[in-house]
Parts: structure tokens; C-alpha cells; sequence
């Protein structure tokens, strides 16, 4: 196996991705929301045919932007109707997500009937290809432009997570008290929707689905099984994240050598390793503590949404 | 498209299309059958997790066959693949929730997203195995509804008896699993058996359903028929008749509207129609609804304002005179000073009780109650003390708050609760003037 200039670009691209999912990721679990990235990235599917249908061409922003506000609406529809039927979140997130996806595909079979906007590329993106797309940065560096997208974003969300973070924790842990202190919690909620539907939707296009809807997911789970202190939780979860991009690159190229196979897809991979991840520090966890720890004066999200 | 093309299709006249449209009319009912259940446990999601975990596991299933020499599209080797994997997704998420902090939407998320990761690096690892074509492997994702077969029928059909079946022999647990966990547990009955055999049930609906609807639409079928058919009943039993009923209601619409327009994808119409029998569920339905509730909450509010407005008057005729009271004339100026109502407000109030016959046709500035509005009147105050003596006797409250507290309450109270009150409180011992009960504060 032999190292190429490919290879240094996947593993940029994949560990910005993962660094860059993880942190609003860390949100999205203490407000049990964890299955917004999976039902955004499905629900963009609209977003994405309406702005091909309007612009005419695959060009990158009105496509971005398609998206963004589709990832925006599925939000939005969720906390309605979960707010006004009275519906469980993860029920009403259930039904935007699918009827929006069926709406993008009839349209897509409709509309952009013979173009070649197609749901597989939505859904699985090329973070093999990166590579054939670069910038040069500072006269100096080859990187790919997706890794300076993603790049723009992990530090979109850093400033703004810095910013808001006060108003982010407490709204998430407590929402009734944060209203009490004039945090305004709805308004955190959306800036915390549209900071992950932003983040959902940019990396995505860039790098696939699967890693990101990972990459939200399961580092926050992970680091949240190992600490209770806040600090510690998203420092430990950014480096799941970078760990599981790294490690995932590298056993995508060993793998298929050791089944004597040519490929395979290293954003899966990427995927596959976070989980292998979550394993290695639940198991042992498992066997050294009996189960139930629950309660242990932990930090524990509200037991109700906002 | 003419009308009878149209007719024809729904009433299943042409061949061609009655086998997709029976067929996906039996997967919605028993996914709304099913869905019900995990609505109530609130899984919902669990669908969602579980079609993304048997990604795996067709990869799997079509390398160990390629490896074997057999036709790796053998469709039954494929979905015991889907089975396989798609069980052992579910089992994690219980596993992850009963042994750590972590919830619900954590697990379902970790086990969906790792589980479809893997799938993907398996399945463009086996699409390179040489000397097989994997071609279709794909169409699990998206489904091909138009393309049901027989035995695709009979698969569905006896996946349905077996759901409904259980359901049958195994609704007075399952219930109790969904309503309350910890008290199945503590009479004995083996929740975490019956976690895992709901489990198996959403499994063999989701492996049946990924075929012909796809992997992502299933998701729509579990979900969204049991939380229309929420909206519609406070019953379980009638709920998963609703559910089924609506299930198998978009079934139908959709399958027909797709085999008239071939353009369509037929999954997706079925989803955009189950979808649109919830926004109108959502709306109507008389048990939840958004309308039925508001016309309930309106109705309620306007209730509790006429009943202020004849309490008000009443103790203002107590303030005029001596009793016993005569119903004479009240100044609209007493009234106003009386309750602080804003000037629309009263109108309206007034309006309504008119409109009730509670009130007699008087010249403009003053108001005076008819004969049914006085006795109403008495009635409602002597209510509202009745109360009040009961907060201050036996929940501490001071004497100068608990009209407030009182007006919240006061107009729940049924016949029999009075009677009760009556009692407890010996009420003839403040009663005074034939039946009234005496404020226990200043008016």
C-alpha cells in the first residue's frame, strides 16, 4: 500500500468533516434530537429538485441553498407538529423527513426527469473523489475545495457555538429556566437547527451522507458514556471524531487487501470505525460496572423538549 | 385519463394492477398495526434504524451466496440477510438503552448510521467480486412497488397473519409494555421477551416492506398511519383498527394513483398520500385534532367567562341589599368596577350569556338577570364559596387568595362534587338567606 497525495486529501476532508458534524452533533444529543442529521439529509431531497428545476443547471450555491432550507423547513415542521398535534418529536420528525424525501423523488422522476440529478449521488457523495477538485491555498498548499468548505464551516460553527454558548447549554439543559433569564430558548433552538441543517447539508454535498449522519451521532454518544463534565464531553468528542476519520481511511485500505478485493468506500469506512469506536469504550464499560448506571448525578438533558 | 380508467383501477378491475395494489394495501395495514405500537413506546424512529441496519446484511447475504456458487440475488438468501442483521440493529439499540445514559434517538442513531455505513463499504466491496452481477441490490433502497410478484403476495400476506395474529393473542401485554414498562415488569411478565418479540414483528414487516416500497418509504408506513389514527381515538383497541385502516387506506390510494400515471414512482406516492390523510387527521381528528381541541378550549373559555359575569352580578345584588335578594337591576358602572374587564370583553361576555337566556332585555347602562339566569347565578356562587371553604379548610390556603385559586376549579365541579362538598363541609352551618353559602372574604 503505498501513500499518495490522495490519501493526505481524504483524510483532511474526512477529519474537517468529522470535527466539523460532531460539535453541533454534541447539541443535538443533549436535546435527544440525535436523528435530525439522518432525517435532514433524506429531507433535502426537495430542496435540492426545486433548486435544479429553478436554476436550470447543478451549479453548486442555489443547490446549497435548496437544501439548507429544506434542512431548515424539516426543523421547523417538526416543532409544529410536535407543538401543535401534540405528536412525540421523534414520531413528527418521522413524517417531515419521509414526505419531504417522497415529494424530492416525484419530483426528480417528474421534473428532472432525464438529468442527471440522481438520489443515489445525494446520498452517498464521492469523499473518494475530493481529490480531483483542489485550490491552492496561500500559493502554497493542494487542498481539496471540499476540505476548505467543510473548513469554512467547522469554523462557522466554532465562532458561533463560542458566541452562543451560554444560551446553547442552558437552553438544551433547561429551557424553562433559560426562558426565566431572558435566553429566548426558541430562538437557540432554531440557530442550533439551522447551524446543523448548514453543517448537514455543506458536508454532505461534499463528502456523502453516511459520514456525516455518523459523524453527528455517534462521537457525542460516545464521549457521553465516558464523561459528565461538559468540557471534557465535546473535547472527547471531537477527538472520537478525528480518530474515527483517520483510523476509517487507513482500514479502508487495508480491508479490501485482506479479502482480495480492490475497493471500498472509505466514508463508510469512516462510519463503520466511530462505531467500532462506541463498542471499545461500551463493552469493557459494560463488564467492569454492572449495568445500570443511570442517575449517577450526571448531567442529564431535560426530560422535556422545549 | 378518463373517469372509468380511474374507477377501474381503484376497484382492482385490471389485472395487472391488482396484485401491487392488494399487496401494498396488506403491507400498510400491518405496518399500521404495527406502527401503533411503537408510537406508543415511543420508537417511531426504531423503523427508521432498523431499515438502515439490514444494509449489511444483504451485502453479506450475497457475498456468503457468491461464495457458495448460488446466484447471489437469490431473494430469499438476501432478505434472511436483512433478517439477520436488521435484528441484530434492533437488539443493539436495546442493549445501548438499557445499559447506559445514553436515549432513545442516541441508539436508534448510532445503530443506523454505523449499521448503513458498513453496509455501504460491504456492498462496494461484493459489487467488485468478480463473476456476479449485484445489479438490483440497489433496488432494496428505493423499492419497486410496480414489480410485485406472487410470492412477493404471499410473503406479505403471511407476514400479515402473523402480525395480526399477535396482536390477537398478545394485546394485554403489549398494551401494558407501552403504557407502563415498570409496572409489567413488577406483575411478572417478561418485559424484555416481549421488547424483543415487538421487535422481531417490526423486523418482519420492515424485510418484507423494503422490497416493495423501499428501505426509506417503510419508514413512512410504520410511522405515519398510527400517529394519524392518534388523532382520531383515546383507545387503543380502536386505534389499531384506525391505523390499519388508514395504512391500508394510503396503500390503495397510492399503488392506484401510481399504476394510472407510470410516471410516478409508486413508493413515494404512497407516502405523499398517507401523508396527506395525516395533515387532515391532524386537523379533524375529533379525539386530538387541532380544530376539536380549539372548538373544546373556546368552548370551555367561553363557559368559564359567563359563569364570572354571573357571579359577578350576583354579588353585586348581595353588596345593593339586604337579603333575601331581589333581582332587580344592576348599573353596567358596577359591573365594569367589579372585575376589571375591558369594555369589548364585557360586550362579549354579555352576548353570550344573552344568548344563553341568562339575562332579561333591559335599557342601555344597566343589566339584570332573567328568572334561569338568577338561579343559575346562585347556583354558581354557591358553587364557587363552596369551594373556596374547601381550599381554605383542607389545602391552607389564606382566605384573601383563594378566590383566585377557586375560579380555576370552580367550573369542573359536577352535581356529585357538590353533594361531596356539601358534606365535608356541614354546609348548612354557613348557610344563610335559604341556600346561600356566606363569603368567606370581603366581595
Amino acid at each position: 500500500m503505498t501513500w499518495t497525495a490522495t490519501d493526505s486529501h481524504i483524510i483532511l476532508t474526512g477529519v474537517l468533516c468529522a470535527l466539523a458534524c460532531a460539535l453541533p452533533g454534541c447539541f443535538l444529543l443533549l436535546r435527544r434530537m440525535s436523528m435530525m442529521g439522518d432525517a435532514i439529509s433524506h429531507a433535502v431531497l426537495p430542496g435540492l429538485a426545486l433548486a435544479f428545476l429553478f436554476s436550470g443547471a447543478r451549479t453548486s450555491w442555489p443547490m446549497f441553498v435548496g437544501a439548507a432550507l429544506a434542512g431548515l423547513f424539516t426543523a421547523l415542521f417538526t416543532q409544529l407538529i410536535a407543538r401543535w398535534g401534540k405528536v412525540e418529536r421523534g414520531a413528527a420528525m418521522g413524517i417531515v423527513f419521509t414526505t419531504l424525501f417522497a415529494l424530492g423523488l416525484i419530483l426528480i422522476e417528474h421534473g428532472a426527469g432525464n438529468v442527471d440529478l440522481d438520489a443515489r449521488c445525494v446520498l452517498y457523495g464521492a469523499l473518494e473523489y475530493v481529490g480531483l477538485e483542489t485550490v491552492t491555498l496561500f500559493e502554497t498548499f493542494l487542498v481539496p475545495r471540499a476540505a476548505l468548505v467543510i473548513g469554512m464551516v467547522l469554523f462557522g460553527n466554532v465562532v458561533l457555538i463560542t458566541l452562543f454558548f451560554k444560551e446553547f447549554v442552558l437552553s438544551s439543559f433547561d429551557p424553562a429556566l433559560a426562558r426565566t433569564q431572558g435566553f429566548r430558548p426558541q430562538l437557540m433552538h432554531y440557530l442550533i437547527m439551522t447551524m446543523v441543517a448548514v453543517t448537514t447539508v455543506a458536508t454532505f454535498e461534499a463528502v456523502g451522507s453516511i459520514i456525516v449522519i455518523a459523524m453527528l451521532i455517534v462521537p457525542p454518544a460516545t464521549a457521553y458514556l465516558i464523561t459528565q463534565k461538559l468540557p471534557a464531553f465535546f473535547f472527547l468528542s471531537l477527538l472520537f471524531a478525528a480518530l474515527a476519520a483517520i483510523l476509517g481511511h487507513l482500514s479502508a485500505q487495508a480491508m479490501p487487501v485482506f479479502f482480495n478485493l480492490p475497493e471500498t468506500s472509505s466514508s463508510g469506512m469512516m462510519a463503520t470505525l466511530s462505531g467500532l469506536l462506541f463498542l471499545l469504550i461500551w463493552i469493557p464499560g459494560l463488564i467492569r460496572k454492572k449495568p445500570k448506571m443511570v442517575a449517577a448525578g450526571g448531567f442529564e438533558p431535560p426530560t422535556k423538549g422545549l | 385519463m378518463s373517469f372509468d380508467l380511474f374507477l377501474e383501477t381503484l376497484l382492482l378491475e385490471r389485472y395487472n394492477t391488482r396484485l401491487v395494489v392488494l399487496g401494498t394495501i396488506l403491507l400498510g395495514t400491518c405496518s399500521g398495526l404495527i406502527g401503533s405500537f411503537l408510537l406508543l413506546r415511543k420508537q417511531s424512529l426504531l423503523g427508521d434504524a432498523l431499515s438502515h441496519a439490514t444494509l449489511p446484511g444483504i451485502g453479506l447475504a450475497f457475498a456468503v451466496m457468491s461464495a457458495l456458487g448460488i446466484s447471489g440475488r437469490s431473494l430469499p438468501g438476501l432478505l434472511l440477510g436483512a433478517t439477520t442483521t436488521g435484528l441484530l440493529g434492533v437488539l443493539l439499540v436495546l442493549a445501548i438503552r438499557r445499559t447506559t445514559r445514553l436515549k432513545d434517538d442516541a441508539a436508534m442513531g448510532i445503530v443506523l448510521s454505523v449499521f448503513f455505513g458498513l453496509g455501504v463499504v460491504i456492498l462496494r466491496m461484493v459489487q467488485t467480486i468478480p463473476g456476479q452481477s449485484s445489479a438490483g441490490l440497489e433496488s432494496f433502497i428505493y423499492g419497486k412497488t410496480a414489480s410485485m410478484v406472487w410470492s412477493d403476495f404471499i410473503l406479505i400476506s403471511s407476514v400479515l397473519t402473523l402480525t395480526v395474529l399477535a396482536t390477537l393473542l398478545l394485546l394485554k401485554e403489549l398494551t401494558l409494555l407501552c403504557f407502563d414498562e415498570a409496572f409489567a415488569r413488577s406483575q411478572g411478565f417478561r418485559t424484555t421477551l416481549l421488547d424483543i418479540l415487538l421487535m422481531a414483528l417490526v423486523t418482519a414487516v420492515t424485510v418484507t416492506g423494503l422490497q416493495s416500497v423501499g428501505l426509506i418509504l417503510i419508514i413512512a408506513f410504520l410511522i405515519i398511519p398510527a400517529t394519524a389514527a392518534r388523532f382520531w381515538t383515546h383507545d387503543l383497541r380502536q386505534m389499531l383498527l384506525i391505523s390499519a385502516f388508514i395504512g391500508g387506506l394510503s396503500g390503495w390510494l397510492g399503488a392506484s394513483s401510481s399504476a394510472l400515471a407510470p410516471g410516478l414512482p409508486s413508493g413515494a406516492v404512497i407516502v405523499v398520500a398517507a401523508a396527506f390523510i395525516f395533515v387532515i387527521s391532524m386537523a379533524f381528528g375529533p379525539a386530538r385534532g387541532i380544530l376539536p381541541r380549539y372548538r373544546h378550549h373556546r368552548a370551555l373559555q367561553r363557559k368559564m367567562g359567563r359563569q364570572h359575569l354571573l357571579r359577578s352580578i350576583f354579588e353585586i345584588l348581595e353588596n345593593l341589599q339586604q337579603p333575601p335578594l331581589q333581582n332587580i337591576p344592576v348599573p353596567m358602572e358596577a359591573l365594569h368596577r367589579h372585575r376589571y374587564w375591558g369594555k369589548g370583553e364585557l360586550k362579549r361576555l354579555i352576548r353570550h350569556a344573552r344568548h344563553e337566556d341568562h339575562l332579561a332585555r333591559r335599557p342601555h347602562g344597566e343589566i339584570r338577570l332573567s328568572e334561569s339566569g338568577f338561579g343559575e347565578a346562585s347556583r354558581i356562587t354557591r358553587n364557587h364559596r363552596l369551594w373556596e371553604l374547601y381550599l381554605i379548610r383542607h389545602a391552607d390556603i389564606a382566605p384573601s387568595h383563594v378566590d383566585r385559586d377557586a375560579d380555576m376549579v370552580e367550573h369542573l365541579l359536577g352535581p356529585e362534587m357538590v353533594l361531596r362538598l356539601e358534606q365535608e363541609l356541614n354546609a348548612d352551618k354557613h348557610t344563610e338567606a335559604g341556600n346561600l353559602v356566606q363569603s368567606p372574604h370581603a366581595i
